[in-house]
Formats: structure tokens, sequence, C-alpha cells
């Protein structure tokens, strides 16, 4: 499995320039509050807040198709497969208006690095992202008693310290309490943006945290970033979290009930590498059951749509800029925006969430439409030999060889069950 | 009884699949009956004390804070007995209580006592007695009771049905399209060669038929997706079109629509503000939802809930966490509203749960059985067995529905 041996590729915007870092994110949002008031105090007849977001929006689709374009090209789908499920695992949602703009920074420099790295760094790195702060809003988390919350009268926001134990660690039954809760928002006080973009746009501020020692399920840490960097990891190698991730894992990978030895295999490998997730990636793909035959998982829309344009090797011609983007407009119709999940538990990862009737129905309306974008003279069969190969069933043989054209009979392949699944 | 379906599977178990090609025609079972059931399902935890502020309780202005909401001023609250009041963004639903069309429900909450949000929308969706105790959603289980569970009558507008709609019944969903339509051919082809997958066998023909019914009930530009910049926040083109399918004699009686953006953890506002502006869309959308009901609204009965309400003082950043009690709201004609319906114990601190949220004193699921008894007939025998295993202590809230 050369595909996992490094951290993800980076994607490029489609009009080969770069992205922005956090840092530079981080500057450009404090300017714009700055312009916000400047415009409230003196009424310059611009609208700061329109233009910030329209443009926002517009870089944030920028990101998305250009993470489109590098899973329809890229020579390691694999490890894009680790991305997209470690994205829809530590969620930032661009449906929140304050994390839009640093959603795509957010996978770019915490997922893509650690995909083949320790989970435990892939958790700091992401919970202590401005995307995050501002998600989970711990950004204005301020310990009631501490110098700045006296002044300002300011308290704790539990949102952070809940969902990074109950969606990224330890999982909803791993063993805290409200009070633990409590515990682990206090420790994040004073975990916010840097102003000047310094530090990738993270800061930590001693004057915001909660004084004094916390203690966390039974383990106690000093009011210091040190402490929290602690915290965080001992959560992070909890033989609670192996077990959440690796029942997690085997879903997305395996099967959406998981056979249990599976599960068990993957969390001994948490657990005996200390939640090295390049081990994690060759146990599932050295699993035996990520490979039996027989009706896979419903592929989630990305997927389905990826899988479509990798088969007909698209985007191809001169508007390959209007195809990334119309493939990105599809998976929208079919019921998911990537990196814009409606709550932090992240898009639905089980084949009932994607098999609806109103959801079938616009796959298959995307298929024919794609089809019919393909020249008539493919040759269909090829394209499914190649593309799919012994996985054809017969019944998907003859209601091609009896479609009206070339362009159908595509449309009818990618809308086959065997195509649908995985 | 030969209806359009089984019409079909016998002509899919002859092999004989040809009529596809031909335009669809329609032909309904009869629909046993003419009353109408929705659930809006308000994903993300609904702040009770915002949409129905008890702005009479001694403790309110003072516990609330920034959050307070105040019967004069800019964005005044809407005042209904002199104690409970609605939150200003919910005109359309003031005016609905002032018709006796609507009835709120506070210090309401499922049986789940913990914080999660996902563990909770399990529980209000599941009607189970804690996270993950059942599989399958309430109003799935009450389909059969209800007559309905024939997979035409029962409609989630939505990509996919969510949980509470999902298990063993069969129901619909649809969302505004946009992509062009396939031909009757071709999906005539497609159907065949899911003959071996039911479950994109089952779900295309679910679509197609409702599709077919959409084209038919409404040519009209409301029915399209909204664009690309109203997406999420929109909600009239939703509630427009599900309001118009239900609406048709045939059409579907029992109905989910889901409506998130509630988890104001942020600068939550008070009569203005980010909830404000949610709110707003929503009220906007249940006027839509009665307008496009037409005279069907005089059947119908919608209820919203959330999986549990939120914190009663506001938080460090001028918004609230995840907590307990909350509010539920009864809307439609067929509802014998105009009334708060709340044991209330006030806002003092020693009422409030665990020292910080609404406490729970109505169990939702004696709300969603009353409304099943009254509404749709489901029998309580059949509320406190398959529909709400173990609920047999919650006794169905009673007087809902006008007789």
């Amino acid at each position: 499995m050369s595909q996992i041996n490094t951290a993800a590729d980076q994607p490029v915007p489609l009009d080969g320039s770069s992205f922005k870092n956090s840092g530079d994110l981080v500057v450009e949002m404090f300017q714009y509050q700055r312009d916000r008031a400047m415009e409230k105090r003196n009424g310059t007849g611009t609208d700061p807040v329109k233009m910030f977001f329209k443009v926002k929006a517009q870089e944030f689709l920028d990101e998305l198709a250009a993470r489109y374009a590098l899973g329809f090209t890229t020579d390691r789908p694999f490890a894009e497969r680790l991305v997209w499920f470690w994205s829809n695992h530590f969620v930032v949602s661009a449906q929140n208006p304050r994390a839009i703009t640093f959603v795509g920074a957010f996978e770019r420099e915490a997922i893509r690095p650690h995909i083949t790295g320790k989970f435990e760094d892939m958790v700091l790195a992401a919970a202590s992202h401005p995307a995050m702060l501002l998600y989970l809003d711990n950004a204005q988390s301020i310990g009631p008693h501490s110098r700045a919350g006296e002044f300002a009268g300011k308290g704790l926001n539990e949102n952070l310290g809940r969902e990074l134990m109950e969606l990224y660690t330890l999982g909803v039954d791993g063993g805290y309490t409200q009070d633990d809760v409590i515990a682990m928002a206090k420790i994040l006080t004073g975990w916010s943006l840097s102003r000047n973009g310094e530090n990738n746009g993270f800061a930590y501020y001693d004057n915001r945290h909660e004084p004094g020692d916390v203690t966390l399920r039974g383990r106690t840490y000093p009011p210091t970033l040190d402490g929290g960097i602690a915290a965080i990891k001992d959560v992070a190698h909890d033989p609670a979290t192996a077990r959440h991730i690796a029942h997690k894992m085997a879903i997305h990978f395996i099967a959406d009930e998981p056979p249990a030895e599976s599960v068990a295999r993957l969390e001994k490998v948490f657990k005996e590498t200390g939640g090295d997730l390049h081990a994690l990636a060759h146990a599932i793909v050295e699993d035996p059951n990520a490979w039996k035959p027989g009706p896979g998982k419903m592929r989630t829309p990305v997927e389905y749509v990826t899988a479509g344009y990798r088969l007909l090797d698209l985007p191809k011609g001169d508007n390959t800029d209007k195809q990334v983007r119309g493939a990105l407009a599809a998976t929208r119709l079919m019921g998911q925006t990537p990196l814009a999940p409606p709550a932090p538990k992240g898009w639905p990862d089980t084949s009932d969430a994607w098999s609806g009737p109103d959801a079938v129905l616009t796959r298959i309306e995307w298929a024919q439409q794609v089809g019919q974008r393909m020249p008539a003279t493919l040759d269909s069969a090829a394209v499914a030999e190649m593309g799919v190969g012994p996985l054809l069933r017969p019944s998907t043989k003859t209601a091609m060889a009896q479609a009206e054209s070339q362009p159908d009979a595509l449309a009818l392949l990618l809308s086959s069950p065997e195509f649908q699944r995985r | 009884m030969t209806t359009r379906r089984s019409i079909l599977q016998t002509m899919a178990a002859a092999g004989a699949l040809s009529l596809w090609d031909t335009p669809i025609r329609y032909a309904f079972a009869n629909v046993p009956t003419d009353r109408r059931f929705v659930v809006v399902i308000l994903r993300g935890a609904l702040d009770g004390l915002a949409i129905v502020p008890p702005h009479g309780d001694k403790d309110y202005a003072s516990t609330r804070g920034v959050l307070a909401l105040s019967t004069s001023g800019t964005n005044p609250l809407h005042d209904l007995d002199g104690f409970f009041g609605l939150h200003p963004s919910l005109t359309n639903v003031k005016a609905m209580y002032d018709a006796k069309e609507a009835a709120i429900f506070h210090n309401i909450c499922s049986p789940y006592r913990d914080r999660s949000h996902f563990d909770g929308q399990n529980v209000l969706e599941t009607g189970g007695t804690g996270p993950h105790v059942l599989q399958d959603g309430w109003l799935n289980r009450a389909l059969t009771p209800m007559g309905l569970a024939d997979g035409q009558h029962a409609l989630a507008v939505a990509q996919t049905p969510p949980l509470l709609l999902s298990g063993p019944a069969r129901a619909t969903s649809w969302m505004p399209e946009t992509l062009p339509a396939p031909t009757e051919a071709f999906l005539a082809r497609v159907r065949r060669m899911y003959a071996s997958d039911p479950v994109l066998a089952a779900s295309l023909s679910s679509a197609m038929e409702l599709q077919t019914q959409a084209h038919a009930a409404m040519d009209d530009p409301a029915m399209k997706k909204p664009g690309a910049g109203a997406g999420y926040a929109d909600l009239t083109p939703l509630f427009s079109g599900g309001g118009k399918l239900l609406a048709a004699a045939d059409g579907p009686r029992v109905a989910v629509f889901d409506a998130g953006g509630w988890d104001t953890h942020f600068n939550q506002g008070a009569g203005d503000g980010q909830l404000a502006r949610r709110l707003q869309a929503l009220d906007q959308g249940l006027d839509t939802l009665k307008t496009s009901l037409g005279p069907a609204w005089s059947k119908t009965t919608v209820v919203l809930a959330t999986e549990f309400g939120r914190t009663v003082h506001p938080n460090g950043s001028n918004g609230t966490d995840h907590g307990t009690g909350g509010a539920a709201l009864l809307l439609g004609g067929a509802v014998k509203g105009g009334a708060v319906h709340a044991e209330w114990t006030g806002l003092s601190a020693s009422a409030l749960q665990d020292g910080r949220d609404q406490p729970p004193r109505t169990d939702l699921r004696a709300l969603f059985k009353g409304l099943l008894a009254e509404q749709m007939g489901v029998p309580v025998s059949a509320l406190n067995a398959a529909v709400f295993p173990d609920s047999g202590a919650v006794k169905p809230l009673s007087g809902l529905i006008r007789a």
C-alpha cells in the first residue's frame, strides 16, 4: 500500500494559484471585523458583511472544487478516502458562517498531514485549529474566574469540551459525566485565535484561562497550555477512544454493521500502536471482511460522483472547470455537500442514509445527464469491462446491451446497483 | 384490491414490464383517512425559553439576562396570557394561536436525560426509553395501525426518510427537483436492473410514484429548489412543496419535515439576531404550509419538537448550552388551540434540573401518544406496545384535537 506511506496530497486551486493558510485567514477576519465596526460608525455606504461572506462563500466553493479535482485524478485514491473519513470525523461545517472561512484550510492543515501519523496529533491539530475553535465556540469560552472573565463578566462555553469527548475521542458511552464536560471546557479556556495570524492563527491566552488545577475523569491537570495538551493526549489514548475509533472506521470501510472481529482487530491495533493511523489504515486493507463479495455499502454522494468521474476519465476537454463544479452541484442535490454537514456529527455513514427514494432518483437523473454528455461513439461495454470488471452483473450487461444509445448505456452503468455500491 | 403497485408487482413477476414505456397513470388505493399528521423535527436543541418566554415569571428577566425578551421596546414579544409569550419572530404562529389553532407545551422533553444532540435525537425519533434501545422510528411503527403503511401515504420531505419515519412500514421521500427528469423508458430499464436489489428497487418505485403525483399536483415555480444562496436558510420551498403534496385528495396523510439550525451556543440574540432570523424562517415556512394545505388545513395537526432544551442562564458567550426541558408547539386547523400547557415550577435556582436546565415535567411521548390517538385514531393498545414500547406509565395527553 504505497498509497498511504506519506501524508495526503494537497489540493490545488483550479486556476493554479495557491490557497491561503489559517494565519492569513485570521488576519483577514479581524480586518473584516474592523471594517464592519468602521462602517457602523461612519456609514461609508459599502456593506462589508455582504462582501466578506460573498468572497468567503466563493473561496469555500473553490476549496471544494480543488478537493473534487484531486479526487478525480489522484493516483492515491485510498489516501483521499482516508482524508474524507477523517474530515467527516473531526467536523467543522461550512454551514456555520464563522467557520466557513477556515473550513478548507482545516482539512489542508489539520487532517491531510496526519492521515498516516498519530491520532493524538490529529486531535491536537483539530482542537487547536481556528476553524474548530470558532465552529464549536471555544474561541469565546472564558474562565469565569480568570482575569478576563472577571473583568468582562464572561464565562464558559461547553460546546467544544463536550464534542471533543463525545464525538472526536471517547464516544458518547466512553465514560464521562457532565462534570467532566465542564472540566474539559475549563481546560480549553484560553484556546483561541491569534490577533496577528502568528502560529497559524492559534493562540493561548493565559488571562482567559480558568485558574486552578482541574480534575478530568480522575486525573488532575495544571491550568496551563501544557496541562490542556496533556489532557487531550490522555483522552486520545484512552481505551474508550480506541474502541470508538475502531468501530467508526469499521463502519465506514467495512460494513454498516461490521463483524465484531474486525472491530476488535482495529481496536487492538489502535491500542498496541498508541493510535498509529498508518497501522490502522493497513489493518483495514488487510482485513478479509473488507473484501467480501456481496452487496456492499451504498457509496456516499461524493464517493459515487467521484467513482463516476474516474470511470469516465472526467473532467476532460476544454471546460474542465465547469465539469468539476457540476459534480459539486450534483452531490448537493443528492443530499451531501462535503465539509458542510448539518451538525458536528458529520454526514451519516450507513447505506440507508443515502438510499431514500428522492436520493436514488436524483442519482439516476444525474447518471442520465452525465451519460448524455459523453460522446456517442464511446464504447460503453469496454468502459464497463475496464471499470467494473468481474463485478458487473448479467442484468446490468443485458440492460446496457438493450439501451437506445451508448450514452444511455453509460447512464445505466452509472445507475446500476453495483456502481451505486462499493 | 387492485392498485398500481400490485399491478406492477404482478408484471415484474411475469417479466412483462413494457407498460412502463407508456405514461404513468395514477390509480391510488382509497386512503383510509382524510386527516393529516405532520411532525417537524427541530434538530439542534431549540431554546424553549426563547420561543415561549415566561415573561410573567418573577425570575425570568434576571435569569435570562441578555437573552430576556420584553413586552415593550423594539421587537417586543407577543403576549399570550399575561405570563407566557411568543418570540417576536413568530408572528404567524401568534395569529394561529389567536385563531385557536395553536397550542403550546412547556417544560416538556423526551425521556432522554443526558446532553448529546445525537443520542437525544435518537430517543426523540425512535420513541425508546434511551438511545439506541429501538432501531426504527415511532412514526413508522404507527403507520400500520393507521392503515397508511403502503409506502405512498407517509412522506419525508428529505432526500432520505429520517429515523422517525424509518422502519418496516414503507414511506416515501421528496425534495424539490432540479436535474432534468429521465424518460419513462430509461427508468423502466433501471427498474429492471434493480430487480435484484430490493433497497434500490423500493426507493425508485416509491420516488417515481410520488414524482408523478408531484408533477400533476403542482406545476408551480415554488416547487423548484431554492437558489444556491438561499439553500439552508429558506424553508418555504420545503413547506410549500410538502404542503401541496399533503393537500392532494389521494396524497400522503403523514409527513415529516426537518428543520435544523437551533444549536445556539454563541450570540444567540434576543428580539433580533441569529435565533430570531432562524425563527422567522420557520414562522414563514409554517405559514406557507398552512397556505399550501388549503382546505386540508382544517384537518391537519402539526407538532414541532426538539431533542432537548437549553440552559436557562446564558453561557459565557451570550448563547446557551445543552439543557433538558424545553417547549413544543402544536398547530393546525384540527387543533384545540389557544392555550399554553405547562406544569410550571418557576425559574428559581432550586426549581431547575441539575441547577441549570428547565425541568422535564411532561414526557413528549405523552403528547405524541395523545396526538396519534385523537388525530389519527391509533388505539391505546398499539400506542403502548408497538409504537412506544414500555410507555404504559406515560398516559396520552387528551383534549388536544377538536372533536
